[in-house]
């Protein structure tokens, strides 16, 4: 049998991307509540609910990151050059946001200041990311291989539109999250914030989806076409249903709010791999243009075969240890 | 102006040496961990675990700074050296794509159980956390001085379409260079964390003797130092033959060498003059450094104008790094060689000459293996793949002004960022070592080792 290792690839680094965006995604979004949640001890336990596992969601990045420099060199290659300013904003506010996780708790006097550059650095790398996502769904301007565009192409009003959506959409992540790990007034006051949350999500990605099919004659082609229409109808259909029952479980549920905002993320997430492929660069490189030789992609796969179901194993373990209600405690 | 190329060395550079610290510790004490770990549940002794928990807080403060600097080098590959990612994806993509999936999830995985989880987990998983999280750290180890040493001795490999295909694994991964750097730079890494331990066991030595934290940790960091000492001294000499036979362009630097010769000098000091082809003021012993890498007093040396003039690494910076590096490993195995004959006198406790010693020695580590990497990395030029592809043809086609932004936003942000987490390391050394154990916790472990959350203590934001 003959393996299509670049498919198998790409669906491999989505996945990592996909884990990535919604585990960090609520990790961010704690930060990105900071602001709304004055009380330092409140700001303590929700940063508790994170930092055993946050180290292990950081790590899904690299992955998606050095996945595509392993599997499509190509496509790293350039899509670097071209998001310079983005990745590099984005790296030095997880740098902050990071260290953040350490250095709060070691000190009384500078807290607020490490709660600002925790805040400061979720919200940037958020947005940045947001911004790096419009500018992918705009495409990069390549010639012979090369990237030929300019240091700000990344920025446009459809990218400014995709980094609110991001940032708000890990804010409700993060939402949901919190509701479930906390109890009693907090978890109430975290609700009520994440009322108008789902209303800017619910409008962002109306926005952002309509947006998307204008970027790009062939993005609305694939959507609206028959009978691609038919097919693809239900995505933003159910989507909108979850959208519904989510304003719904934002007032009573406790754990179904974060499933639904999880449930969001992966239709939006699908959606957004249907307009775009085969293209890793778009509009132009497919992910075939930019895959590595076979036989590094066979050498992986063994390894990602092998060791992916036993690095899902002992995160989930990590995870059940530190199921239910988070207190005040730490090792500090 | 600085061209983009220059800039854009001069920001890896700077990011991998601040990197490189963090992770050199963290291995150390990672492993430093397990053994602690081991000794309390062997012994029972509460002490141990007061310096489990000591040394816990100080490994959480450096694996926290080298996991958001290391983040930064991996995707530094893609935004400032697009063609080298595109020669040499096929090849170190793999290499570090397999220390993400089998080292990084590993350590970051149970690093959350090892710090937070002891009242939830128990003692015996517990346990195992601190392994899987040690084991990580030798496989990240691995895998990316695998990567390193491909780039300075490529093998296992072919050249397909203007890129590097792998024809070898085996090759690829174990090429010629690989087994010595590995020992190297992990001995390295085992004898900084034992002196950065011994030198913290020393400072509370000098505060009170009779802590008996501090005892232990003085004693088995001596133990480390007097015996890995010299085996380092030993592995270097190997390695130091080993890069001799596939870099002799680096070696010619490192030694100071301008002429071919045999029988050879060994220059102790001196400039050496890129110009003027010579090494000015040299200081030397005649025939040693023959004796020294060819173990023969007239063993013939290549000197640095037997290669062109554009394949010369820049040799004052390696012969340099090369003698501070040299310099402290030296001044490292004669401080073991001092704790063997203080413990024999029985006065390894009380010799206050030794402890002064450990703790001048105590940085001494970092600044050796930041010699090191300068002297192998820089060495290594002008080639980024050593024979394979110019460090001129690897950079991206990115404006100079995009790199020097970046590069002072670095200087600024690892300068506060990592400034203030040195001193929280330093704040949190100076703690006496026996207060870090809060004993009535091993009460409830010993009662079961579960404990509901809602009874605990509220000790966050201590």
């Amino acid at each position: 049998m003959i393996m299509d290792y670049q498919l198998i690839w790409v669906l491999l680094i989505a996945v990592a991307v996909f884990a990535y965006v919604t585990l960090d995604g609520f990790d961010l979004g704690i930060g990105i509540l900071f602001p709304f949640i004055k009380e330092a001890k409140n700001r303590g336990r929700m940063m508790n609910t994170v930092a055993p596992v946050w180290d292990g969601n950081e790590t899904w990045l690299i992955l998606g990151g050095g996945g595509l420099y392993a599997a499509f060199p190509q496509a790293y290659s350039l899509l670097m050059t071209a998001f310079y300013i983005p990745v590099f904003t984005m790296l030095l506010a997880l740098v902050f946001r990071g260290v953040a996780f350490e250095f709060r708790f070691k000190s009384k006097n500078h807290q607020k200041h490490w709660d600002f550059a925790f805040s400061a650095g979720s919200i940037i790398a958020a947005a940045m990311q947001g911004a790096m996502l419009g500018g992918f769904i705009e495409g990069i301007a390549v010639e012979n291989g090369r990237f030929v565009g300019g240091a700000f192409d990344w920025l446009s009003p459809f990218s400014v539109f995709c980094a609110t959506a991001v940032v708000v959409g890990y804010a409700l992540l993060g939402t949901g999250w919190l509701i479930m790990k906390m109890e009693g007034d907090f978890q109430g006051n975290l609700r009520k914030l994440a009322k108008p949350a789902v209303i800017w999500m619910a409008a962002n990605l109306g926005v952002v989806s309509l947006m998307t099919t204008y970027v790009n004659p062939v993005y609305a082609q694939r959507w609206f076409e028959t009978p691609n229409i038919f097919y693809l109808a239900p995505i933003p259909l159910v989507t909108i249903g979850l959208l519904y029952w989510l304003w719904h479980a934002v007032k009573k549920r406790e754990k179904t709010v974060f499933g639904i905002t999880l449930g969001i993320f992966f239709l939006c997430y699908v959606g957004f791999g249907i307009t775009l492929f085969p293209n890793i660069v778009p509009p132009m490189i497919t992910f075939r243009d930019a895959a590595a030789p076979e036989n590094s992609l066979a050498f992986m796969l063994v390894g990602a075969v092998v060791l992916l179901p036993i690095i899902l194993g002992y995160t989930a373990y990590a995870y059940w240890v530190f199921r239910g209600k988070t207190g005040d405690e730490g090792y500090h | 102006m600085l061209d983009a190329e220059l800039l854009a060395r001069i920001q890896f550079a700077f990011t991998v040496s601040f990197h490189i610290i963090f992770p050199s510790f963290t291995i150390g004490l990672a492993s430093f961990l397990f053994v602690l770990e081991a000794l309390w549940l062997r012994t029972k002794d509460e002490t141990y675990l007061s310096l489990y928990k000591f040394w816990m807080k100080i490994f959480a403060l450096a694996f926290g700074m080298g996991v958001v600097s290391g983040i930064v080098m991996s995707y530094q590959f893609g935004t400032n050296w697009g063609p080298f990612s595109e020669f040499t994806g096929g090849v170190i993509g793999p290499l570090l794509a397999y220390e993400v999936l089998s080292a990084f999830f590993l350590e970051a995985g149970f690093l959350g159980i090892m710090l937070f989880g002891l009242n939830r987990v128990g003692p015996k998983l517990h346990f195992t956390a601190t392994t899987m999280v040690a084991i990580g750290t030798l496989f990240s180890a691995f895998w990316i001085l695998s990567a390193n040493s491909w780039m300075q001795t490529p093998d296992g490999y072919v050249i397909e379409n203007g890129r590097a295909v792998v024809s070898s694994w085996i090759d690829a991964i174990f090429n010629p260079s690989f087994p010595y750097r590995l020992v190297h730079m992990v001995l390295a890494a085992y004898l900084t964390t034992a002196l950065v331990v011994g030198a913290v066991g020393a400072w509370h030595l000098m505060r009170d003797r009779e802590n008996r934290a501090a005892r232990i940790m003085f004693s088995m960091a001596m133990w480390m130092a007097a015996i890995l000492g010299p085996i380092q001294i030993f592995a270097g000499d190997l390695h130091g033959l080993n890069t001799l036979e596939h870099q002799p362009a680096k070696v010619a630097a490192m030694e100071g060498h301008f002429e071919t010769r045999e029988g050879a000098s060994l220059i102790l000091f001196g400039m050496p003059d890129m110009e003027e082809e010579e090494t000015k003021y040299a200081v030397e012993i005649p025939k040693l450094g023959s004796m020294i890498l060819t173990h023969e007093w007239d063993g013939k040396i290549t000197g640095l104008k037997d290669f062109a003039p554009e394949d010369r690494p820049n040799a004052p910076i390696v012969f340099w790094t090369f003698r501070i590096m040299v310099g402290l490993g030296v001044l490292m195995a004669l401080l073991g060689i001092a704790s063997v004959i203080a413990r024999v006198r029985k006065k390894l406790y009380s010799c206050g000459y030794l402890h002064r010693f450990a703790l001048l020695m105590g940085p001494s580590g970092f600044v050796a293996i930041l010699a090191g990497w300068f002297t192998t990395e820089v060495g290594r030029q002008p080639w980024v793949v050593y024979g394979l592809m110019r460090t001129s043809e690897a950079g991206s086609p990115v404006a100079p002004t995009a790199i020097a932004g970046s590069l002072i936003a670095f200087v600024v942000v690892y300068a506060i960022v990592f400034g203030v987490g040195t001193a929280y390391i330093l704040r949190a050394m100076v703690k006496d070592p026996r207060s870090a154990h809060v004993p009535d916790e091993t009460e409830i472990l010993r009662a079961g080792g579960r404990q509901s959350t809602a009874a605990h203590p509220p000790v966050a934001g201590e």
